[in-house]
């Protein structure tokens, strides 16, 4: 394996980021569509030089950008993202019905195999495909018109879509999140959808233990346990050991349950990453120190991993789509922070550095690992 | 020829360097005049207004001759300067921050 290729989105445009397998000297590029938001970038499994990008602004709207040849050059492709048939309402803030309205692209999931072939995960919640690179989309109806869709609720961050989970063992079997829905899995490759939450307890709603209401706010699967699935919460960290069917807290000795991102090392498949959060009112570290919690069991013991990262005085936040591991030998793992910087770990997390510090607030993070 | 000055990040997106010039045949309206921006540059549609011609997004304004016409009906010619190209067409991001 020869590199490895960071792609960064930030509040304020995107950043691409090359480093040879050593991963201590990095190249940046950017800002690329300077002035716009990039919720997400996500390169394609099946051809690494295929990346897709969400590119929003206040002003104009949603844009989705397509490059062939790994980020050096970007062009707009299909930005059109209508609701199938006739939207209806969710619930808004105030509990009162709203009608389902397009705002943005929050998560982009490439095909496993196909490199035109791109699921979109938007805000108000809803489920998009493309089988043109990105030209054209269509939503895959099903998962928003669940019989619970009524009473969706939008999390502050806005009723979102966030997180797209493709099964390669199993075509068809993939998995979403929205803030505040819950998780859902479809079999059937998107075309129907049932909810996935139960043993999740919050009590920020009115029934704690409801099929739906959830602020899920990250799912993690490692591909070669596609079963096994973790789960940052609101508040808790949760595991299922059987796709979804039912859930139990593995927050252990955390020093706070609360937090967005999760992810798994890409060797190891129970071993598991967050970053804790003081709290939903103070989106910062405990005690204003950097820690990134690992754990090595699946869950419930966890170990903090200091060196390299800031340890007094650090109130920035870690958000949901913003942490990433490689798949080189010594698995890398990679964060963006609020604050602007991008920690990375050669060494599955036992030492960090930051590998570029200033950049606009950071919106997501993914990793590809080059041949 | 009319002329239509784009916000700079639209420009951007766009790759335009500088005001558009558009030729139009028949009557000279905020439609017409986007129907052909967007029929040149087709990544703007969405960008300024619902796709297939819908409203314009809320936080775009459009001036011409010293006028606000961001609320006036669509169909409604332009104004005689900007029909005759001595005076552009205006497509500004509003002042909302961010």
């Amino acid at each position: 394996m020869s590199g490895v290729r960071v792609l960064a989105g930030t509040r304020k445009g995107a950043f691409v980021l090359t480093s040879d397998g050593k991963r201590d000297r990095w190249e940046v590029s950017g800002p690329h569509f300077g002035g716009w938001e990039i919720y997400h970038m996500k390169g394609s499994p099946a051809d690494p030089d295929r990346l897709y990008a969400s590119q929003s602004s206040g002003w104009s709207g949603q844009v989705i950008q397509r490059s062939d040849d790994g980020g050096s050059t970007w062009a707009p492709v299909g930005n059109q993202f209508a609701y199938q048939g006739t939207p209806g309402t969710h619930q808004w803030y105030d509990g009162t019905p709203h009608p389902w309205e397009f705002a943005r692209v929050w998560h982009l999931e490439p095909s496993l195999d196909d490199p035109d072939a791109v699921y979109a995960g938007v805000e108000d919640a809803g489920l998009f495909r493309s089988d043109d690179g990105g030209q054209s989309w269509q939503e895959l109806p099903k998962l928003r018109g669940h019989e619970s869709g009524p009473s969706w609720q939008p999390g502050a961050g806005g009723m979102c879509l966030h997180t797209i989970l493709l099964d390669p063992s199993a075509p068809g079997r993939m998995f979403a999140a929205i803030s505040a829905a819950g998780a859902f899995r479809s079999d059937d490759a998107g075309q129907n959808w049932r909810p996935i939450n139960r043993g999740l307890q919050s009590e920020g709603i009115p029934d704690p233990d409801a099929e739906v209401g959830h602020c899920v706010h990250r799912l993690a699967m490692h591909p070669a346990r596609p079963g096994v699935l973790f789960m940052q919460k609101h508040w808790d960290v949760m595991r299922s050991d059987n796709g979804g069917e039912s859930w139990r807290e593995i927050s252990g000795n955390l020093p706070s349950d609360f937090g967005f991102p999760i992810d798994v090392h890409s060797h190891e498949p129970d071993t598991i990453y967050v970053v804790p959060i003081t709290s939903d009112a103070e989106h910062f570290p405990p005690e204003g120190k950097l820690r990134v919690y690992r754990s090595r069991t699946g869950g419930d013991d966890w170990e903090a991993l200091t060196t390299g990262l800031p340890q007094e005085n650090c109130y920035v936040n870690v958000l949901r789509d913003a942490m990433a591991v490689d798949s080189m030998d010594s698995c890398g793992v990679y964060f963006g922070t609020t604050g602007g910087q991008i920690y990375a770990s050669a060494d599955s997390g036992d030492s960090w550095a930051p590998i570029v510090r200033d950049l606009p607030a950071v919106l997501s993070v993914e990793v590809q690992t080059l041949p | 020829m009319i002329r239509v000055v784009l916000p700079a990040h639209l420009r951007t997106l766009a790759c335009i360097d500088g005001e558009v010039h558009l030729d139009i045949d028949g009557p000279v309206t905020q439609r017409t005049v986007l129907d052909a921006l967007e029929a040149r540059y087709p990544m703007l549609r969405g960008t300024i207004r619902g796709h297939d011609g819908g409203p314009r997004r809320a936080f775009i304004r459009f001036f011409a001759s010293e006028l606000d016409l961001s609320h006036a009906p669509p169909d409604d010619l332009l104004p005689n300067a900007v029909a005759a190209g001595t005076e552009p067409y205006l497509v500004v991001g509003a002042m909302a921050g961010g």
